[in-house]
């Protein structure tokens, strides 16, 4: 157990020290590297305490997919950093009042929880003999079906939003029609004619 | 749960041994290659003349859009890990609940298409 003590604390040790340099870092395109490297930590932490399909499916969506999107907003935005860093400073009040708000909203949360300080009492990631997917499986689609149909309609809302704000058809662009390609027939577009000698057409 | 552990000891090496080599080349080819440092290398290169501008343009919205659209469907096929697995024990109302979330999601994918969103132009 001691083995797994030390990957605990040497993976959250690096998912702390990846999350801060998130913040600290002074380029953008670094700190969302770094937020890669704190997801794949967070990843090993889940499979640690047991929740494998979490811990990959963090990978695969965050890593995978959110990752390459924040690298997208990241270049997309066409910003100086430097002048970016310039006044850093000077939201500091605003960001460390908002993090206080967060924190008090956490501890009301946490603090109505008692927190077992034993493993043996700790909630397991699956019952015994079941794995994590196959534990997550019984109940997400019975016991959470409105919720889980509440995701579909999320998705569905990120599909049309995401299609209404970015989609801007070029009108002079020249696309390729292949049902007019294949409709199209010698007739219409050849002529024969018979042309004398000397007179032209 | 030691058992489960023990099953990932294999992809705990691997992943030290990674580290471990990624290390070394970087060390190796610090340390033994000669390092004459200059401003002028770490500066753009433009066939000669000043850089005109900053590499780092802006790029098209088309890419955020695909990125959004494949993120969609990463998460739909997320949810069919466990769905697959728990099917035997989740009874007609699993498999159904499954099939209307495929059905709501089949409708924002055949309202993609018909936008022409999945065309690069």
């Amino acid at each position: 157990m001691t083995a797994a003590l030390f990957v605990f604390y040497l993976l959250a040790f690096v998912t702390v020290a990846a999350a801060v340099m998130v913040i600290a870092a002074r380029n953008p395109v670094h700190a969302v590297l770094f937020l890669i490297l704190a997801f794949f930590n967070s990843a090993g932490l889940l499979i640690l305490v047991g929740a494998e399909l979490v811990g990959m499916l963090l990978i695969v969506v965050y890593v995978g997919a959110v990752a390459v999107l924040f690298l997208f907003v990241v270049m997309m935005l066409d910003i100086n950093f430097v002048q970016l860093r310039e006044g850093f400073l000077q939201y500091l009040p605003v960001g460390a009042l908002v993090g206080l708000v967060l924190l008090v909203e956490l501890i009301m949360v946490l603090g109505t929880r008692v927190v077992p300080t034993t493993a043996a009492a700790m909630p397991r990631a699956a019952p015994e003999g079941v794995t994590n997917a196959e534990a997550l499986g019984r109940l997400l689609y019975t016991d959470y079906f409105y919720l889980f149909q509440a995701a579909g309609v999320v998705l569905l809302v990120a599909i049309v939003g995401a299609i209404t704000l970015t989609l801007r058809h070029r009108p002079d662009a020249r696309r390729q029609d292949i049902a007019a390609q294949v409709r199209r027939r010698p007739q219409d577009t050849l002529e024969v004619r018979k042309v004398r000698p000397r007179s032209g057409i | 749960m030691a058992d489960y552990l023990a099953e990932y000891l294999p992809v705990l090496i691997f992943l030290a041994i990674a580290i471990a080599l990624a290390a070394m080349i970087v060390m190796a080819s610090w340390m033994i290659a000669p390092q004459h440092p200059e401003r002028e290398k770490l500066s753009a290169y433009e066939c000669g003349f000043e850089p005109f501008d900053d590499a780092r343009g802006r790029f098209d919205v088309r890419f955020y859009l695909v990125a959004i659209l494949f993120i969609v469907f990463d998460l739909e096929v997320a949810f069919l890990f466990p769905w697959a697995v728990a099917l035997g024990e989740i009874g007609v109302l699993g498999f159904w609940s499954m099939m209307l979330f495929l059905a709501v999601l089949t409708v924002g994918f055949v309202y993609e298409w018909r936008k022409g969103a999945l065309e690069w132009e």
